[in-house]
C-alpha cells in the first residue's frame, strides 16, 4: 500500500506546486500568446520573500501566513514590470517572448545569486507545519498537505475572480476573442496588465510552498517552468479544469516513474507520455465545444 | 456624425481600399453596397478601430478618432455587431451581457428586444443557434448604449423568421430618431429602403451613392448586377 500511497501524495503536493505556476501561464499564454519563461523566477522570488519575511518577523508560523499575500503582491509586481518594459512589445509573437524572458530569467537569477548567494538559504518550519500524519501506513509530510490546500485555495480564488467578477468576464472574454472583447468596450490592454499581475502573483504564492520543500534557491524557477508548460500544454490553453486535471496528472505520473526508475528518467518518461496524449489530443484535454465556426 | 475621409487601407502591403469618402448622417441610416471582396467588411472594420488606415481619418461628430482604440470609440457612442454572429463562446449568454453591463434592468431592457434570450440566459453561447447568437450579438452591443450602431451582414446565414425579427429591430432602432445606423447587408431591398443614404463599393473604391428608399432599389440593384 505504501508503494502506492507515497508517489501518489508527494506527486499530488507536486502537482500543486506546477498548478500554481502553470495558471499565471496558461492565462498569459492564451490570452496574449506569450510564453513567458520568467515565470519559474517568480516563484523564487516567492521563495525568497518568504525568507526575508522570516528574517523580519521571527516567529516562523506568523511569518509564514504573512509571506503568502506579500509574496503575492512582489511577484505580481515584477511581472507588472517585465509585461511593461519587454513583453507588450511581442504580444503575439511566442517565439520573440520565449527568447526575451529566457534572458530575462537569467537576468533574474543572477541577481539573486549576487544577493543571497549561490548556496540558497533554508526556509524554517513552522511548529504546526513541521509534523507528519499518517496515511495508510505513510508518514506524510504536511507541509506537503499545506501546499496542496494553498493551491486549492488559489485556484478557488481564481475561479470565484474569473466567474463572479466583471474584471474575471473582461479576462474571459480577451482570451477567447481579443478583437471583439475590444468592440465590446473592453480595454483590452489593461486587463492583459492585471492578468500578467495576478499571474506572476500566483507563481509568488507556488514559491512560498516551494520554500518549505526545499528552501530557497536562485535556480529553483528553472526545475519547474518546463513541467509548467507541459501542464498548460497538456490541460488545453486557457482551460482551469485542464490545467488542474494536467497539473496532477504530471505531479503524480513524474512521482511514480521516479519511484520505479529514476528522477531523470521519470521526466523523460513523464514528458514521452506528454507528448503521446497530444499526438492523440492536440488541442490538449479540454476544449470548447460550440456550434459556430468562430 | 461618421465620416471617412480619404481613407486608404489594408492588410499587409495589400491594400484594399482607395481614397474612400464616406458620410453617415446624424440619427439616420446609410448602408454600404457591394459584391463580395468589394471592402465592405474593411471599410467597418476601419470604422470601428480594428484596421488601422495608411492614409485618410475617421471623424465622430468632427473629432478624429482615426488613432483611438476600438475601446475608446465605443465610450465615443460606436456600437459594433460583426459579421459571423461572433461572441464569447465559453461564457453564458447572461456573462455575455454582463461584460457590457452588469445592471439587471440593461440587461431586462434588452432582452425585452429579442425575448428569445430570456430562456437562454444559463446557456454557453457556444451552444446557441446562428440565429440565437445574431440575436445576443446585437442584444449585447446595444447594451453599452451606443449613439450609433454599426452592424456587417446581420441577417447573413440566418432562417428567415429570426431575419425578419432582426431587420424590425433595425427599422425600430432607425425610427427612433436619436440613434444611427451604417448597414453592410445582402438583402439590398431592405437596406436600401430603410436608409438615408446609399453607397456602393467596388474593388475597395466608392462607386456610387445617393438618397436611399424604395425608389433608390432598382438602380443599386442594376449598379450591382455583374
Amino acid at each position: 500500500m505504501d508503494a502506492l500511497t507515497t508517489p501518489f501524495l508527494t506527486g499530488t503536493a507536486t502537482g500543486a506546486i506546477l498548478l500554481m505556476a502553470a495558471l499565471g501561464l496558461t492565462l498569459t499564454f492564451g490570452q496574449m500568446g506569450v510564453i513567458n519563461m520568467a515565470n519559474g523566477e517568480f516563484l523564487m522570488v516567492g521563495a525568497y520573500v518568504a525568507y526575508l519575511t522570516q528574517q523580519v518577523i521571527s516567529s516562523a508560523g506568523v511569518s509564514i501566513i504573512i509571506a503568502i499575500p506579500i509574496a503575492f503582491v512582489v511577484a505580481g509586481l515584477l511581472g507588472l514590470v517585465l509585461e511593461a518594459t519587454v513583453i507588450r512589445w511581442m504580444y503575439d509573437r511566442p517565439l520573440d517572448t520565449l527568447l526575451a524572458t529566457v534572458g530575462v530569467a537569467l537576468v533574474l537569477q543572477q541577481l539573486a545569486k549576487d544577493i543571497f548567494g549561490a548556496q540558497g538559504d533554508p526556509v524554517v518550519l513552522p511548529g504546526w507545519l513541521d509534523a507528519r500524519i499518517n496515511v495508510f501506513g505513510y508518514e506524510w509530510p504536511l507541509r506537503q498537505l499545506f501546499t496542496i490546500l494553498l493551491a486549492v485555495a488559489s485556484l478557488a480564488l481564481l475561479n470565484a475572480l474569473l466567474r463572479y467578477t466583471s474584471f474575471g468576464r473582461r479576462i474571459r472574454a480577451t482570451v477567447q476573442n481579443r478583437q471583439l472583447a475590444e468592440t465590446q468596450g473592453v480595454p483590452t490592454r489593461n486587463v492583459d496588465r492585471m492578468t500578467f499581475f495576478l499571474g506572476s502573483g500566483l507563481a509568488g504564492v507556488g514559491g512560498v510552498a516551494i520554500s518549505l520543500i526545499s528552501g530557497t534557491n536562485p535556480t529553483l524557477g528553472t526545475s519547474y517552468i518546463i513541467p509548467a508548460f507541459l501542464v498548460v500544454v497538456l490541460g488545453g490553453v486557457g482551460q482551469l479544469k485542464g490545467t488542474v486535471l494536467a497539473a496532477w496528472g504530471v505531479g503524480v505520473a513524474t512521482a511514480f516513474l521516479t519511484d520505479w526508475t529514476s528522477g531523470s528518467m521519470a521526466q523523460v518518461m513523464t514528458f514521452a507520455l506528454v507528448v503521446a496524449m497530444l499526438t492523440l489530443r492536440p488541442q490538449g484535454l479540454f476544449t470548447v465545444r460550440t456550434r459556430s465556426l468562430a | 456624425m461618421l465620416e471617412l475621409v480619404g481613407v486608404t487601407a489594408g492588410y499587409g502591403r495589400s491594400k484594399v481600399l482607395f481614397d474612400v469618402d464616406l458620410i453617415v448622417p446624424k440619427d439616420g441610416a446609410a448602408s454600404i453596397m457591394g459584391l463580395n471582396g468589394a471592402g465592405k467588411t474593411t471599410l467597418l472594420r476601419v470604422a470601428v478601430g480594428l484596421l488601422p488606415v495608411i492614409s485618410g481619418k475617421v471623424l465622430l461628430d468632427g473629432v478624429d478618432i482615426t488613432s483611438m482604440r476600438p475601446n475608446r470609440r465605443v465610450q465615443q457612442g460606436l456600437g459594433y455587431v460583426p459579421q459571423g454572429q461572433l461572441c464569447f463562446p465559453q461564457m453564458t449568454t447572461l456573462e455575455n451581457l454582463q461584460l457590457v453591463s452588469p445592471v439587471q434592468s440593461d440587461i431586462d431592457e434588452v432582452v425585452d428586444i429579442f425575448p428569445a434570450l430570456r430562456d437562454l440566459m444559463s446557456r454557453p453561447a457556444g451552444l446557441l443557434s446562428g440565429g440565437q447568437r445574431q440575436q445576443l450579438a446585437i442584444a449585447r452591443t446595444l447594451l453599452g448604449k451606443p449613439r450609433m450602431l454599426i452592424l456587417d451582414e446581420p441577417t447573413e446565414g440566418i432562417q428567415p423568421n429570426v431575419v425578419a425579427e432582426i431587420e424590425q429591430v433595425i427599422v425600430d432602432l432607425t425610427e427612433r430618431g436619436d440613434f444611427t445606423v451604417l448597414l453592410v447587408e445582402q438583402h439590398v431591398g431592405f437596406a436600401v429602403r430603410i436608409s438615408d443614404r446609399y453607397y456602393t463599393l467596388e474593388s475597395g473604391r466608392i462607386t456610387g451613392s445617393g438618397a436611399g428608399g424604395e425608389d433608390a432599389i432598382d438602380a443599386v440593384r442594376a449598379s450591382m448586377a455583374v
